[in-house]
């Protein structure tokens, strides 16, 4: 048990650490720990924890941790991988504020900053085509992927947008 | 620029921890979408409704928000705390904007999602969900690598880490460190 919440803890905070620029960063990071490195949920799992952590109020990234901290370890763990993902954020806010501060505003961080970026899009486009392969598996799932994606091209929607469409298409064409 | 650490808002009364608490629980247990969704609803409590930081104050909050680890308005939250009561002020506001996350998240998990696990219509719902949030997904990455990804040499760097991620499967983090340095190595030549 006790190895559990040491590896859930530090799984989740490297996901803290790296998840620069917030948003969609941390999916590639959770996606490699939680299924990757530790095999603790499956795509599929996955992808539903992260419906659920968009469909409830709150950052994406706590919310997503606090379910998988429940499922491998009851409230104790849902706590761990909730502190885990927040202590990289409060040691540097609290600890380093006005350092990052003047650190944050030259040239090389700004440099640093725009190839970590460039990096990301890779990741998150890699993250969407692995995950892919367990979300989009008939025509139906093929149809509500391309008209979602389509829709996002046109005009930036909000993710309850997706999630509305993708909760009714769903009850809709699901082979009962 | 306005110095990050000043310990009272423009009023210059000390907010006391309470408000301080209610108020990013409130943004905390309100808030839909992530932290782009997030980030304006701060903006509005902070910078209008209690006036505790001005304008350009928290555009020098964004500033540190983006550009270092963690979530967006966790960030945000933490930087408004200290500003207003110091290390005390900051951890309040970090559990005042987790908190709600954390409560609400419990009882799905703990209370809802063994409930209705096996009902079909759940498995229907997310059957469709799956397919929206890998969409949701695709279209974070478009959208971000048309915000970021300017001149070949952007588009480039982006195309040979995606190929190196995808044969050496390496760990991201390895990735988005490779990205920075030679982001880095770019800057070494151009930017003096």
């Amino acid at each position: 048990m006790i190895q559990v919440i040491l590896s859930l803890y530090w799984s989740f905070f490297k996901v803290g650490l790296f998840t620069i620029g917030g948003g969609y960063a941390m999916i590639p990071l959770m996606e490699a720990e939680v299924i990757d490195t530790h095999g603790w949920l499956s795509a599929a799992e996955f992808l539903d924890i992260i419906a659920v952590a968009e469909m409830t109020p709150g950052p994406v990234s706590i919310n997503a941790a606090t379910f998988i901290g429940y499922r491998m370890a009851g409230v104790a763990g849902s706590l761990i991988t909730t502190l885990g993902v927040i202590t990289p954020s409060l040691v540097l806010l609290l600890l380093l504020s006005k350092i990052l501060f003047t650190l944050i505003q030259k040239p090389e961080a700004e440099s640093f900053l725009n190839g970590l970026r460039s990096a990301l899009v890779a990741l998150i486009l890699l993250a969407a085509y692995s995950l892919g392969q367990a979300a989009i598996v008939d025509i139906p799932t093929i149809a509500i992927f391309v008209l979602l994606l389509a829709a996002s091209l046109i005009k930036q929607i909000s993710p309850l947008y997706y999630i509305a469409i993708g909760a009714i298409l769903g009850l809709i064409f699901f082979p009962y | 620029m306005t110095a990050p650490n000043t310990l009272a808002g423009p009023s210059g009364s000390k907010e006391s921890l309470l408000t301080i608490l209610l108020t990013f629980l409130k943004v905390g247990a309100f808030t839909f979408g992530g932290g782009y969704a997030i980030l304006p609803v701060i903006r509005q409590e902070v910078v209008i409704n209690r006036r505790w930081v001005a304008e350009d104050a928290f555009a020098d909050i964004l500033i540190i928000t983006q550009g270092m680890p963690g979530q967006l308005a966790l960030n945000s939250a933490i930087q408004i705390g200290v500003r207003l009561r110091g290390t005390i002020g900051g951890l309040v506001a970090a559990l005042g904007v987790t908190a709600p996350s954390v409560i609400i998240l419990l009882i799905i998990a703990a209370w809802l999602y063994p409930l209705y696990r096996d009902n079909q219509y759940v498995h229907a719902v997310f059957y469709g969900l799956r397919p929206a949030v890998v969409a949701l997904i695709a279209a974070a990455a478009i959208n971000l690598g048309k915000d970021i990804l300017h001149g070949t040499r952007g588009i480039i760097l982006c195309a040979v880490l995606l190929i190196t991620a995808i044969i050496s499967q390496v760990h991201p983090i390895l990735v988005l460190v490779a990205g920075g340095v030679a982001g880095l190595l770019v800057c070494k030549r151009e930017c003096h």
